[in-house]
């Protein structure tokens, strides 16, 4: 389609950071040219019944590529998320080698290039993810790099962890924390309690992923250094950083849509789909992880999203690679499964993870005259049953095969291109 | 003989027999294979034609033989996929490695592995009747069986009587089986660990726990010991053998607080000296050695059970007339 | 047949025993499970009532033994008790009906692997033809010709012959 036809969303509601109303939503040049009643344009995209709202923002996304592109690649990754109604999606360093030099960066952002979606990435906080020597991260917050992580791991040492948000605090960049102590953890598979002990299966603690997120919590108040909890899992996790949050601390966190969805009952099954890091934890974890989106503890819905090929997922449990797909489902889940206002949870996948890695200007702004077209039509009515063989992605290893879930996105339109039409992906 | 309700394609762990009346069902079995094994010509037909594959990922020459002898004794074939743990990489799919033996035509896989679950997995893949001979720290089924048919044997019921499991709970799958087979049959348990050998939650488990075998050792019929491994001093578990052996070994002393009619019981390899002292597991009172009998006796039960007594067949046996040549039943 | 019946009957069987056998001493019973164990102690109380000689009874269930495992649910009634060696002796196989035959067929297959018998013999109470195999009982209590879709029933009162149950 030439960039000079233009676009109506008509007859969709509005959501977005400023509030709700009923109106058409006209595209062109890849930026909202008119939002009001009655428009019409070259070129029609039915959103009856729909809502619009800015496309979504995912802060966790492991897009494998490079190192292990039979898993994803950065173009099938940004697919997914493009189906999944994102128009941004941050990638996470664990790729091999780790995203930690400039010249990982702008290769993994040029791959992202011609992506049906929006690819950031992040920087890891150390060399290879070692925990032993900071990452250049001048060098990559110079290529736009906001956020960094060691993610797949916390950074283990103390003094380490005080440098690197001492550092970064002059660098006026995010650094992010995968909370897990691995000495506590102790080789565990899955969260340690009832069902762990019951099904044989080494365990990890909830206290590893605490003691982390205490630990950064009072060194985050030493240095002022802008700190995001990754994934947070457990209640008092989300207790203690919401107390953070009162007390002024400059910190944010995230909670993916399995940790408010799944128990560690699922791994019942011996089935390596339900192994994931931090584990799947008690429903009372659940409930917490709930209660903090709701609260505004935690502000932001991830979607951990980690492609593994079947092959990896046939091992036993223990020695299969944790993580699932998230991309394509997370919507739909957050809209099936929390009882929130739905501006709260579209902010949850949207401005709020946009404002912490930095890409407000972009992403997850209001629908409004003159900001980039960066949107997602939702059909929050439409039912659809999930199926990791039908999703775009490289990998199949949703833990949601066979749900039906409630709420589909029927658009999305990146820089004013409807890279998704009616569910189907463009390219 | 009354079958239970629904019929046992797999035996991964014991609440596969459907609680006791299932693990009745594999005593009474039980029974007729040990008149079978005391024989001068100890083997029956009943499983000719069969096929038992062994994949065992983790090298058990005890439990391998038990069963070897046991499919023989059957007159099955047999098909050994033991897989030394230089020829087998971490990392090779166990779906790959189910599906070749099934399309060998085998009948029953019988699965040792490391990890917990394993089975479990192969048993939603193949058709074959999966059993499980010991995975990770999970479960270990047949041991449960023989040790519950062993104490049956020399008590006449696992009903009422008190049962002390000793050692490291935690890493045992003997002890979790164990735990579900004698609760099943109606049998009080109570582990005894030091806390760092018990597993992280007990929650569900309908047992006692204590830290004083000195205490529990005068209140139980029967004293069952795990085995203590080495690697469990590295990891801190336990300051030292000597420190667990003074605290928990069955000594020469301490073998003095049973009753006189109280039984020894261990699942083996022994650590003579460190969990069990020499001459205590051969006093008259240790039954260590009618394990081992019975193992191959409760494995021909299972094997026959899974293959062989078509007791997933309709109809039921229970509702099957009795008379042997009723046409009814042909 | 009545109770009396089967009473008589069993006495001429244990008549025709000890003729045949030119004695009872090397005699040993082994009444099939479950329906042959009750006719191989009424034989053996003929044989003593009779003779004055305690005839060894010993029972077998011959359920490992049987060609339709795995055809339908087959599991043994009771554990198989012969608790002497067989080498030489005469053993009298007992049991209430004989039909097929297969049953015989797996029970010599199972005798066979306790020891080598001078001679097997077959009593049964009730011969109701339809052989399957080539199989002739040696004693019999009555010949009953029946359908192939009746039961025949045997017990301490006599012998009951039914419709098939469905």
């Amino acid at each position: 389609m030439p960039e000079t036809a233009s676009i109506v969303i008509k007859g969709g509601r509005i959501v977005d950071a400023t509030g709700e109303r009923t109106a058409d939503v006209v595209v062109v040049d890849g930026r909202i040219a008119a939002v009001g009643t009655d428009l019409d344009a070259d070129r029609t995209l039915d959103a009856e019944g729909c809502l619009v709202a800015p496309g979504l923002v995912d802060i966790h996304t492991h897009l494998r590529e490079p190192g292990k592109e039979e898993a994803e690649t950065v173009e099938t990754g940004a697919r997914g998320a493009a189906l999944g109604g994102y128009t941004a999606i941050l990638a996470m360093p664990n790729t091999t080698p780790a995203i930690d030099s400039a010249g990982v960066v702008q290769q993994v952002l040029e791959l992202g290039r011609s992506a049906p979606c929006d690819v950031f990435t992040s920087g890891a906080i150390t060399v290879g993810r070692a925990g032993e020597q900071l990452a250049p991260m001048a060098e990559m917050a110079a290529l736009g790099v906001r956020l960094f992580t060691d993610d797949g791991a916390g950074v283990q040492s103390n003094a380490m962890m005080r440098r690197a948000m001492e550092y970064a605090t002059g660098l006026g960049v995010t650094l992010a924390q995968h909370c897990e102590d691995d000495a506590l953890c102790g080789g565990g598979h899955m969260h340690e309690g009832e069902w762990s002990a019951r099904l044989g299966i080494p365990g990890q603690p909830a206290e590893a992923e605490e003691l982390m997120v205490m630990r950064d919590l009072a060194l985050a108040r030493l240095t002022g250094c802008r700190v995001h909890f990754q994934h947070l899992s457990t209640a008092r996790s989300v207790a203690m950083i919401r107390d953070a949050i009162a007390a002024g601390l400059p910190v944010t966190a995230e909670a993916t849509t399995h940790h408010f969805t799944l128990t560690h009952a699922e791994c019942a099954s011996y089935d390596p789909l339900y192994k994931v890091n931090p584990p799947l934890r008690t429903a009372d974890d659940v409930a917490a992880v709930k209660a903090g989106l709701a609260d505004g503890a935690i502000g932001i819905i991830a979607t951990d999203h980690a492609p593994h090929t079947a092959e990896t997922k046939e091992l036993p449990f223990d020695q299969a690679p944790p993580g699932m797909l998230g991309l394509e489902t997370a919507l739909a889940l957050a809209l099936t499964e929390l009882d929130l206002p739905v501006q709260q949870i579209i902010g949850a996948l949207s401005w709020n993870p946009a404002q912490v890695i930095g890409i407000g200007d972009t992403h997850g702004l209001p629908i409004a005259e003159g900001n980039p077209a960066n949107l997602c039509i939702i059909d929050p009515e439409a039912t659809w049953t999930v199926d990791g063989r039908a999703m775009a992605s490289r990998s199949h290893n949703t833990p949601y095969q066979g749900r039906e879930l409630k709420g589909r996105v029927r658009h999305t339109l990146l820089h004013g291109e409807p890279v998704v039409i009616s569910g189907e992906a463009q390219r | 003989m009354s079958g239970s309700s629904d019929p046992v394609r797999h035996l991964l762990d014991i609440p596969d027999l459907g609680g006791a009346a299932g693990i009745e069902d594999v005593m009474r079995l039980t029974d007729s294979f040990v008149e079978v094994s005391e024989r001068s010509i100890p083997r029956v037909p009943a499983l000719r034609g069969k096929t038992v594959a062994w994949l065992f990922y983790e090298d058990s020459t005890r439990t391998r033989l038990s069963f070897e002898t046991a499919a023989k004794r059957l007159s099955a074939d047999t098909m050994n996929f033991s897989v030394s743990s230089s020829s087998v990489k971490k990392g090779e799919s166990l779906l790959d490695t189910a599906k070749t033996i099934e399309a060998m035509g085998i009948d029953a896989i019988v699965v040792r592995h490391a990890s917990a679950g394993a089975p479990h997995r192969i048993a939603g893949w193949v058709d074959a009747a999966v059993i499980n001979a010991g995975d990770g720290w999970h479960a270990h089924p047949t041991q449960a069986l023989l040790d519950c048919y062993t104490i049956r044997q020399n008590r006449g019921d696992l009903r009422g009587q008190h049962i002390a499991i000793v050692g490291d709970i935690k890493h045992s799958r003997v002890a979790r089986s164990d735990v579900l087979a004698f609760t099943a049959m109606g049998a009080e348990v109570t582990l005894v660990a030091p806390p760092t050998l018990l597993p992280p939650s007990l929650e569900g488990w309908p047992v006692k726990v204590s830290h004083d075998l000195d205490q529990v050792l005068p209140t139980v019929d029967v004293v069952y010991l795990l085995r203590m491994q080495r690697e469990r001093m590295s990891e801190a578990l336990l300051p030292s053998l000597r420190e667990y052996t003074a605290t928990f070994g069955l000594t020469n002393r301490r073998v003095e607080r049973l009753r006189d009619d109280a039984l020894v019981m261990h699942p083996g390899p022994m650590n003579r000296g460190v969990e069990i002292a020499a001459e205590v597991a051969d006093l008259p009172r240790s039954v260590i050695l009618d394990q081992v009998r019975n193992g191959v006796a409760v494995r021909m039960a299972v094997l026959y059970l899974l293959l062989g007594s078509g007791t997933g067949l309709v109809p039921p046996p229970s509702t099957v007339p009795p008379t042997e040549e009723d046409p009814a039943r042909a | 047949m009545d109770s009396d019946d089967v009473q008589r009957a069993v006495w001429r069987m244990a008549h025709e025993i000890i003729e045949a056998n030119q004695g009872i001493d090397e005699v040993l019973l082994i009444g099939l499970q479950t329906g042959g164990v009750a006719m191989a102690s009424a034989l053996a109380g003929a044989l003593n009532s009779i003779a004055g000689v305690e005839v060894p009874v010993g029972s077998i269930d011959v359920a490992f033994y049987r060609d339709d495992i795995g055809l339908r649910p087959v599991l043994p009634e009771a554990v198989t008790d012969i608790p002497w060696s067989l080498d030489g002796r005469t053993v009298v196989l007992c049991d209430d009906v004989l039909f097929t035959g297969r049953t015989i067929r797996a029970a010599l297959n199972a005798l066979s692997d306790y020891g080598r018998p001078r001679a097997v013999r077959l009593a049964v109470m009730i011969d109701r033809g339809h052989r399957e195999l080539p199989i002739r009982p040696d004693y019999v209590g009555k010949n009953l010709p029946t359908r192939r879709d009746e039961v025949v029933d045997v017990h301490v009162d006599g012998v009951d012959l039914g419709e098939m149950i469905r």
